[in-house]
């Protein structure tokens, strides 16, 4: 069996969901290590044992920057016994740490697949692009093969395995070349993270002015919705980045996704056109949302989104 | 300081992109324009050299084509750009991109290296954390906000759940999200002293960088394609429909 390492970061006192989804492929295609980063726990160890790793190499990286010593530390051990695959999400940690390993091992990065398959020694990874309308299936010449996967490729499900034996690998110390973690702050957010939401409302440059996103934000807590946005108004200045939703950004696949004066560019659409149910709202009759759209209403967002939350809530 | 700026010329994203048949790259037209990304790159960089009497030097690999996309960022105060232009070059993943920017950068004298966290047209996102691992000092990533004083750089760095303050001595690699600083536009004085600015040109040969390891593009297929299009015309009453809709999928 071909062994694959799947990394996974600890939040709280459990896994990431992204990093439990990678462990969900990682299964399928070999014997599972899972690369933890953060402190470490009983319970912890013990999840990523029920969701099929059946050993762990274990990662805490303080309050340093994790990328540079965390990268240090697994090229060294995946250069004494080096795995087939290494899996990585589409991620902030997970992208500086792919990064600086790949460049370390001198191998390439298969960036923003959607899957992965392992055969014949080789590795093969599908992507989507062009907005989404088409898939390329891309190939690496030499491994350790290291794969960014987009959030929400693979669904995590636990399969019960008992806890793992864990390795615990020192980073390093990188002397003067090393970035430090001075304070940490937490976002209030209302309601769900945008990538685990069940509902999504995004806003777009339809809305007209920074302001109207309070629209967005009023429908997104009547629904007990995440709140997203598109590239331009997030380049705009409007919203933070952590809210982009689209191919330089985050994949959503909600039960119900409401686009709010959102065109439809082909960098947002890679990221939400596989919602269960899309709902589309904007002036211009031939937006390209509307062609993906359960539900397009031709229509000034300013006027229907005030009667749709008004309406909601005299229910 | 001396900052290093890194910019791509990419084909303007509100144009179609289309691949090459065989090799499947993307079709690079003469004219292509600065990646939107990078003019936040490009401030954050005239703003720090600003504020030091310092100098902003430009970085580029790709296909010079007519150079406009490298005169905007020139016309927005750079004072030089390095662009390494090669046939060989063509097609070329993340890491070898990282290992020609990092040797022209080698080229340089340089306290702090900005990118965007990723390129409109290939956004593989790993690109400068492998230049920083190349040129051997540490990457700050996803700033939303960059100060530096006293040999140091400081950052808000963009988290799951909020933001960090990451520091760390300088040389280091910043990569930028939009939004970190206003861009700002070309002034008539900026274009034209542009044009006189030196680009220098190099090839992979020159630089004596190594390519990575090949990586292909097996084939291309149709993605399914996503039944949509029952459209209905705002009478005043369409969020009736949104709410009946709603209803139906049974999230309210």
């Amino acid at each position: 069996m071909a062994a694959v390492w799947a990394f996974v970061e600890q939040d709280g006192d459990q896994p990431t969901t992204l990093g439990l989804e990678l462990l969900a492929k990682a299964r399928q295609l070999g014997e599972v290590t899972a690369i933890l980063l953060g402190p470490g726990s009983e319970a912890v160890f013990a999840a990523l044992g029920e969701h099929g790793a059946s050993s762990v190499l274990h990662l805490d990286a303080g309050d340093r920057l994790p990328a540079g010593p965390a990268a240090a530390a697994l090229a060294e051990r995946a250069k004494s016994d080096p795995p087939a695959l290494i899996l990585f999400g589409q991620a902030y940690n997970d992208r500086d740490i792919a990064g600086r390993l790949a460049a370390r091992l001198g191998v390439g990065v298969l960036s923003n697949a959607s899957n992965v398959r392992l055969a014949g020694g080789g590795v093969e990874t599908e992507h989507e692009i062009l907005g989404g309308t088409q898939v390329a299936t891309a190939s690496a010449s030499q491994g350790p093969y290291i794969v960014l996967i987009r959030p929400q490729s693979f669904v995590a499900e636990a399969t019960g395995g008992g806890i793992p034996p864990v390795e615990r690998l020192d980073p390093p110390d990188m002397g003067q070349a090393e970035a430090r973690i001075t304070e940490s702050h937490v976002e209030e957010r209302e309601g769900p993270q945008l990538s685990e939401a069940s509902i999504v409302v995004s806003g777009g440059r339809g809305l007209g002015a920074p302001e109207a996103y309070q629209l967005v934000e009023q429908l997104g807590k009547q629904l007990g919705a995440a709140t997203g946005a598109t590239r331009a108004i997030v380049d705009a200045g409007w919203v933070p980045y952590a809210k982009q939703v689209g191919q330089t950004g985050k994949t959503v696949k909600p039960d119900v996704y409401i686009a709010c004066g959102i065109s439809g560019a082909m960098q947002h659409l890679v990221g939400m056109k596989d919602s269960k149910t899309i709902i589309a709202i904007n002036k211009d009759p031939d937006a390209p949302i509307f062609t993906i759209a359960d539900l397009g209403v031709i229509g000034d967002v300013h006027k229907v989104l005030p009667k749709l939350i008004e309406a909601l809530q005299s229910r | 300081m001396k900052v290093v700026v890194c910019v791509k010329q990419i084909p303007d994203p509100a144009t179609p992109y289309r691949l090459e048949e065989g090799n499947n790259w993307l079709i690079r037209p003469e004219e292509q324009i600065l990646d939107d990304t990078d003019r936040y790159g490009v401030e954050m960089g005239l703003q720090l050299a600003q504020a030091s009497e310092g100098t902003v030097t430009l970085v580029s690999m790709g296909p010079a084509g007519n150079g406009q996309g490298i005169r905007q960022a020139l016309a927005m105060g750079a004072d030089k750009a390095i662009l390494v232009e090669d046939n060989t070059l063509r097609g070329s993943d993340a890491l070898t991109t990282a290992r020609v920017l990092a040797a022209a950068i080698e080229k340089e004298e340089f306290d702090l290296v900005i990118a965007g966290t990723e390129s409109t047209d290939g956004y593989s996102g790993v690109v400068p954390q492998m230049l920083a691992e190349i040129l051997g000092v540490p990457a700050l990533t996803y700033a939303t906000k960059v100060e530096t004083a006293d040999g140091a750089v400081t950052i808000h760095r963009q988290t799951a759940s909020g933001y960090d303050v990451v520091s760390s001595s300088l040389p280091a690699v910043v990569s930028v999200t939009a939004g970190v600083v206003e861009p700002r536009y070309p002034t008539f004085k900026g274009i034209m002293d542009a044009k006189k600015k030196p680009v220098d040109a190099f090839s992979i040969g020159d630089l004596g960088a190594e390519r990575a390891p090949e990586q292909l593009v097996l084939s291309i297929t149709a993605a399914p394609e996503r039944a949509g299009g029952n459209k209905v015309e705002d009478d005043g009453e369409a969020h009736l429909a949104i709410v009946s809709l709603l209803e139906d999928r049974k999230v309210i």
